[in-house]
């Protein structure tokens, strides 16, 4: 029957093959976040063999220096990285958009003051600014958070801001004017409405590159704090173990699927809407 | 094209000015106490210690005299002193800016190289398994974390395998040349040492492919894409008519006609490089602006990160102010926002 079925299934015209290749690795790591708790063989914190094991069957992927099962914590590693990746891009786009927003409609001294604070921001290297600003308010992932976010919300502004520009001198919006809607009204029933789909469409693809630099931040110390299962900080870990090579491995598997999922979504995404270069 | 350039020489200024205020506002937020950093636990508790360290860093002052002052400091090039090195930051970074410049060049080469070569072969065998492997090598690039990538090659290539030489710019075991222009490469070859040349071009393989590796994902899928748009114009038809090698179109005819857009992403790039070069550097102990950032972001360093921060900020600044204007120069078609 499911041989049947599968072959039958005849795939959509949207789904091209890599946005099909992404949607499933990034539903992995979805369910993934959610079942760590049942599908961990150990608890992420304990000391449940010797030190600096190699793979065996018993820890799939070894054990770390303080013998904390590396399998286990790569997999609740997800539980931070993924939600401190919708966390900041979600806190991005609201500032972002709102800020955006202002600027293409009041435009003015205000909205020239917003887009002027997007222009310095977006004029440092994303990482330099991100560790100075995580450094500046004190190691630790709430930091590193507020940190990210600053660094982030520009791109949006700047994004809303030319959809918000391009979208009010539609005719459908002049013909609003001319029924007397308020400003107010105006943005958010006739304009807000339209500007939303390739802001979202570009934070889905940002998710990827989020939950890097992320974990970057944590690699250096400036994220997530030790004993905690960050995939950064891991790393970190498998840095300062150089000789045993599996402490290492899984968190890097794991960020570079994940962001690979994002990523073959955001690919296929950009040859839906540009169908010129597939 | 005159008034676009003008426009945007005059927006400088301000822009920098910007950045300085951005950076200093940083260090007003700061919740770690540097104090920590230059104070002794024991001199801690002594309330004499403690006012002359803080009257000596200024942190006494109020924030808008605070702010006046590092302006003005920063108009001589005085950018403070590093709490950790107790050096000048102007001159640590400044020591430390040739090396970074050396490794982001060496990865840009790289970068643009495969990246180039990948997106003609893509856009030539379009849709062939060739294509496909083009374009997991670009998304593989652009998804992986360059401080594991960095680690991973290490360990393979140069302790499993022993081909390539382990961190560092040059042999722990060589003396190094008088440092004249700070590039490793260069400064070899300067004291005619061709031996340690060929050392210090070998360390640089793995770093400058660790970083150049994303950005060739990003160059060959821009390069991909312009070469389809060329491949299907009447002249590459015409110069297979006249009876051109297929070599010669596709080099002297398409890629040719691609080369704006792609030394615009290239230039472009250099942002990205100069992010990565932060985690590789600290990788490969790389004694550049990066590993310099990392060192004074862990010891909570102000100074010297807010110093990184600014020169960092201007850098990126002038070099996407460098290709947009050469991009405009080279095509004037470009409409002006």
């Amino acid at each position: 029957m499911t041989a049947i079925a599968l072959t039958t299934f005849r795939r959509p015209s949207w789904l091209s093959v890599p946005l099909a290749i992404g949607i499933a690795i990034v539903l992995f790591w979805l369910a993934v976040t959610v079942l760590a708790p049942l599908v961990s063989p150990y608890a992420p914190l304990d000391m449940v063999g010797r030190r600096l094991q190699a793979p065996s069957w018993s820890h799939w992927l070894g054990t770390d220096a303080l013998g904390r099962d590396v399998f286990s914590r790569t997999l609740y590693g997800a539980q931070h990285s993924i939600p401190i990746a919708v966390i900041v891009v979600t806190l991005s786009v609201a500032i972002g958009a709102m800020l955006g927003a202002i600027s293409g409609y009041a435009g003015g001294l205000l909205g020239a003051s917003i887009m002027r604070l997007v222009d310095v921001t977006l004029s440092f290297p994303p990482m330099l600014l991100a560790m100075a600003v995580a450094a500046s308010l004190g190691p630790g992932l709430e930091n590193a958070t507020v940190a990210m976010v600053i660094v982030w919300w520009p791109v949006y502004a700047r994004l809303m801001r030319a959809q918000v520009l391009e979208i009010r001198e539609r005719e459908h919006v002049e013909a609003a004017i001319a029924a007397g809607a308020s400003r107010t009204r105006i943005l958010f029933k006739h304009i807000l409405p339209l500007c939303w789909t390739p802001v979202l469409i570009s934070a889905t693809m940002d998710l990827g590159q989020v939950i890097l630099l992320a974990a970057s931040l944590s690699f250096i110390g400036l994220g997530a704090t030790p004993p905690s299962p960050e995939w950064g900080s891991m790393i970190s870990d498998g840095a300062s173990q150089f000789y045993s090579w599996w402490v290492a491995l899984g968190p890097g598997l794991a960020i570079l699927t994940i962001v690979l999922g994002f990523n073959f979504i955001g690919d296929g995404l950009h040859d839906y809407f540009d169908p010129k270069s597939k | 094209m005159t008034r676009y350039i003008l426009r945007r020489l005059i927006a400088m200024p301000f822009l920098v000015l910007g950045i300085v205020t951005l950076a200093f506002l940083l260090t007003t937020v700061t919740k770690g106490d540097p104090l920590t950093a230059i104070v002794s636990d024991r001199q801690m508790n002594d309330p004499a210690a403690v006012a002359a360290a803080k009257a000596r860093w200024g942190l006494d002052r109020s924030l808008p005299e605070r702010y006046v002052i590092y302006v003005g400091n920063l108009l001589t090039g005085d950018m403070g002193t590093s709490f950790i090195t107790r050096r000048p930051v102007a001159q640590d970074v400044f020591f430390r800016l040739p090396a970074t410049m050396e490794l982001v060049l060496a990865a840009m080469l790289v970068g643009s190289t495969i990246g180039i070569t990948l997106g003609v072969l893509a856009a030539y065998f379009r849709n062939t398994a060739i294509d496909h492997a083009a374009r997991f090598f670009a998304l593989f690039g652009s998804s992986i974390p360059v401080f594991w990538l960095g680690l991973a090659l290490l360990y393979v290539f140069s302790v499993k395998w022993g081909v390539l030489p382990g961190p560092g710019r040059l042999d722990p075991r060589a003396t190094p040349p008088a440092s004249i222009t700070g590039f490793m490469t260069i400064d070899t070859l300067l004291a005619g040492n061709v031996k340690l040349f060929i050392d210090a071009l070998w360390h640089l393989i793995l770093p400058a492919f660790v970083l150049g590796w994303a950005v060739a994902g990003t160059i060959s899928r821009l390069v991909r894409a312009n070469m389809l748009e060329v491949l299907d114009r009447e002249f590459i038809l015409t110069a297979r008519a006249k009876g051109a090698g297929e070599l010669r179109v596709v080099i002297g005819h398409a890629l040719r006609n691609t080369l704006v857009p792609t030394l615009t992403v290239i230039g472009y790039s250099f942002a990205y490089l100069l992010t990565g070069a932060v985690l590789t550097e600290t990788i490969f102990s790389w004694p550049g602006m990066g590993s310099y950032a990392v060192e004074a972001a862990r010891g909570l360093d102000f100074p010297a990160i807010i110093g990184v921060t600014i020169v960092g900020g201007v850098v990126f600044l002038l070099t996407n102010l460098i290709t947009d204007i050469a991009y405009v120069i080279a095509n004037p078609r470009v409409r002006l926002g």
